[in-house]
């Protein structure tokens, strides 16, 4: 499958990346919204790889897509078990309320 | 035994100074004066020799300082002005140590003191004996330290501190004035020494010099400065205020320091450099103009005055007046023979006040005084004498150099020698007048003081007798025996040391002034005596209602305040100048732009500018990716766009923007 218009593609993973990365700034309550923000980042990315992968009939962008796959899928993991880690701790979980980090 | 007559005075000060405590006041006393006295033996000697059959000595002893052109010696001239100074210098000393053992006796300082004394003598033979100016100087600048030794010796006592500083910033005046001078003859003349400035005097004399831009006479402008020298240490007219003030030092100091040595250092160095004024006969007449005027102030200042010794302060400042304009008129030699008259008899002006002083327990206001002629008739015949010698008394010292003074000045015929003969004159009345006062005041009037004192004054004991004594030969005989070797015509005393130029010389002329002009001073001077002597007897009731009455109440104060020199200095020199260096040059200046531009401000900037990049850091999450947003996609612009930015955007701007980035 030849794609001959990759701009189309390209705006739809450049649009998604933004908004995952509006979704962190944007975000003033959840955590997870975070989290989730961060998977959509990197979905994004991912989807870049294989576009171009398949766009410059190129393996070695798969390749990366299953990398970045596993990565994400540890990073989610250890993310959500710091989020449950800190909600024991401090009972909740809103980003306003973590005020120890002030510079 | 040329340099014993220099370097005795130096052993006995540091051999009391150092082993006061060892040899006990004493043996301190015992050794300065001995020391002395051998001093004051050998200047006779070297007067002889020196003056008297006329041959100068000059003495090389080592290099001081070889640098280049700069050559500066440890050298010794005795010439006739030399040993003159020399001799007058050591012998008032040499009494004054004497007095100072007996009327110091009861002080515990009393090594101390006479150290001082004899380190003040010892400068002052460095001062006149150099063979250089820089060596001269040496002792000009000794002087000025050991006035404000002396005269802060009771240091205890505030009045005492306040006047040993002023006397010193206001002598350091006049020494930066000395000091550029010497530098001056240096650059024009490249050598400090006497013998080759003096010589090379006449090839400069056409010679200009830049000075701020400006284009002097070479010889006028070390003239001026040498001048403002002179002025700091004889005390004329503008930097006079620290003579009077000085009078808070112990009765001694004051006849060693302000009648026979310190102040005359100016007067002798107008007569040194006889040979540069010679070529300036510009500053000849600033000189003239300074000396009259002076002449004229202190005497209608002393008029009025109710300290004893300040009055005779007065006088001394009067006196120097009359020995400057001499100078300025170009008669050194009258100058100079009235500095040595002078320092005969106000030496012992000065230690009787001391006298009258030890008498009556430290009462210095004559108005407290009175009625002492029979409680203290010594003392009272030998101010007396001082007076009328003072008062130029026909026969007596002082009547020999100060007509002699007026002569010339009248002998000139120019208009600022008229105006030095007039105000002279008038200043000899004056000085009549306030000495016959301070005499009536003290000795004559009814007794004023407290019944305690005045049953237990009597005249002190043989020392200061002695001194007084001998000081009393010399200020009736000096000027009679003294006159014609020392000013008379053709006499060939002076040698070399002093020049004249044939133009500038008008002794003949003094000579052959008419009669009236010849007589007026001394006819005014009696005029004084009597005039003084009978208002104060028969009239002082109404001396009372004219001094009471509305106009002569305002000029009683206008001259009891010293024409306001004090206050005009204090609230329009000193005042604002402290005020100056405190809110210009220390507050605005070092705490302010040094400081704000310096460490302090550049510490507080970086606090500052640290405060607001870690404000940055909100604690809130979403900022914090919201300045990782922001940064990246700065940084991707200037990535992107760098390359097309600077082909439209000029360097400089990059700086603006940095700038401006710094002040957010």
């Amino acid at each position: 499958m030849i794609i001959t218009n990759i701009y189309l593609y390209l705006f739809l993973t450049i649009t998604v990346f933004c908004f995952g990365a509006l979704g962190l700034i944007f975000n003033r309550k959840n955590i997870l919204i975070i989290i989730m923000s961060i998977e959509l980042m990197l979905l994004s990315v991912n989807i870049n790889f294989v576009l171009f992968s398949i766009y410059l009939d190129d393996i070695i962008g798969q390749l990366f897509v299953l990398f970045i796959l596993t990565i994400a899928a540890t990073e989610s993991a250890i993310g959500l078990a710091i989020l449950s880690a800190y909600n024991k701790s401090r009972n909740n979980i809103v980003i306003d309320k973590i005020i120890k980090i002030k510079g | 035994m040329y340099l014993l007559l220099v370097f005795l005075p130096l052993f006995s000060s540091i051999t009391a100074g150092l082993f006061g405590r060892k040899i006990g006041p004493k043996g301190s006393s015992f050794l300065t004066v001995l020391c002395l006295l051998i001093t004051c033996l050998i200047s006779c000697f070297l007067f002889i020799e020196v003056a008297l059959n006329n041959s100068s000595v000059y003495i090389n002893l080592i290099k001081w300082i070889d640098c280049d052109l700069f050559q500066v010696d440890w050298g010794f001239l005795f010439d006739t002005l030399t040993v003159s100074m020399c001799f007058v210098v050591t012998f008032v000393s040499f009494l004054v140590h004497l007095y100072s053992t007996e009327y110091m006796s009861h002080d515990p300082h009393l090594p101390r003191f006479m150290s001082y004394l004899s380190l003040f003598t010892f400068f002052m033979l460095i001062l006149v004996t150099a063979d250089n100016f820089v060596q001269m100087f040496v002792g000009w600048e000794g002087v000025g330290l050991c006035s404000y030794l002396l005269i802060n010796f009771w240091f205890t006592r505030i009045q005492a501190n306040k006047a040993a500083l002023k006397a010193m910033i206001v002598n350091r005046i006049g020494d930066f004035g000395l000091a550029l001078g010497i530098f001056t003859i240096f650059v024009s003349f490249k050598a400090v020494d006497y013998a080759t400035v003096f010589s090379l005097v006449p090839l400069l004399s056409k010679k200009s010099f830049f000075f701020f831009n400006l284009s002097f006479n070479v010889l006028d402008i070390i003239g001026i400065f040498l001048f403002i020298g002179a002025m700091g240490k004889s005390a004329q007219l503008g930097l006079h205020t620290w003579l009077p003030d000085a009078m808070e030092g112990p009765t001694p100091v004051s006849a060693l320091i302000h009648a026979a040595t310190m102040v005359t250092a100016g007067v002798f160095l107008l007569a040194r450099c006889s040979c540069i004024y010679e070529y300036t006969p510009n500053v000849l007449i600033f000189i003239t103009f300074l000396g009259s005027s002076t002449a004229f102030f202190a005497a209608t200042v002393g008029l009025v005055q109710n300290d004893l010794k300040r009055v005779i302060a007065y006088s001394t400042c009067s006196q120097l007046g009359y020995m400057v304009f001499a100078c300025g008129l170009s008669n050194y030699n009258v100058g100079v023979f009235h500095l040595i008259n002078h320092a005969f008899f106000k030496a012992l002006l000065f230690l009787s006040a001391g006298s009258v002083i030890h008498a009556v327990f430290d009462e210095q206001d004559m108005r407290k005084m009175g009625g002492l002629k029979k409680l203290v008739p010594f003392t009272y015949s030998m101010i007396v004498i001082g007076s009328l010698a003072l008062a130029g008394f026909p026969f007596l010292t002082g009547f020999y150099s100060k007509d002699v003074i007026l002569e010339v000045a009248y002998g000139k015929y120019t208009n600022i020698s008229h105006y030095s003969y007039i105000l002279g004159t008038l200043g000899a009345f004056l000085t009549a007048f306030y000495s016959t006062r301070l005499i009536y005041l003290t000795f004559l009037s009814k007794p004023n003081g407290f019944k305690n004192i005045i049953c237990y004054a009597y005249d002190s004991s043989y020392r200061i007798i002695f001194a007084l004594g001998c000081l009393s030969i010399p200020s009736i005989f000096a000027g009679y025996f003294t006159k014609d070797m020392i000013i008379g015509l053709g006499s060939d005393y002076w040698g070399n040391s002093i020049f004249i130029l044939p133009e500038n010389m008008n002794l003949i002329d003094a000579e052959f002034i008419d009669y009236l002009y010849k007589i007026l001073p001394v006819c005014l001077s009696m005029l004084g005596l009597i005039s003084a002597y009978i208002l104060y007897t028969f009239f002082i009731d109404l001396l009372f209602i004219f001094k009471r009455s509305y106009y002569i109440k305002y000029l009683f104060t206008f001259l009891n305040k010293k024409w306001f020199f004090d206050k005009v200095y204090n609230e329009y020199i000193t005042q604002p100048l402290l005020l100056f260096s405190y809110s210009t040059s220390y507050k605005l200046i070092d705490r302010g732009i040094i400081e704000i531009f310096g460490p302090m401000g550049l510490s507080n900037l970086t606090f500052l500018k640290s405060k607001t990049f870690s404000k940055l850091q909100t604690n809130f999450l979403y900022n914090y990716s919201l300045l990782f947003l922001i940064t990246i996609t700065l940084l991707l612009i200037y990535n992107l766009l760098g390359p097309c930015l600077s082909v439209y955007l000029n360097y400089k701007i990059y700086f603006v923007i940095i700038l401006t980035l710094m002040f957010i």
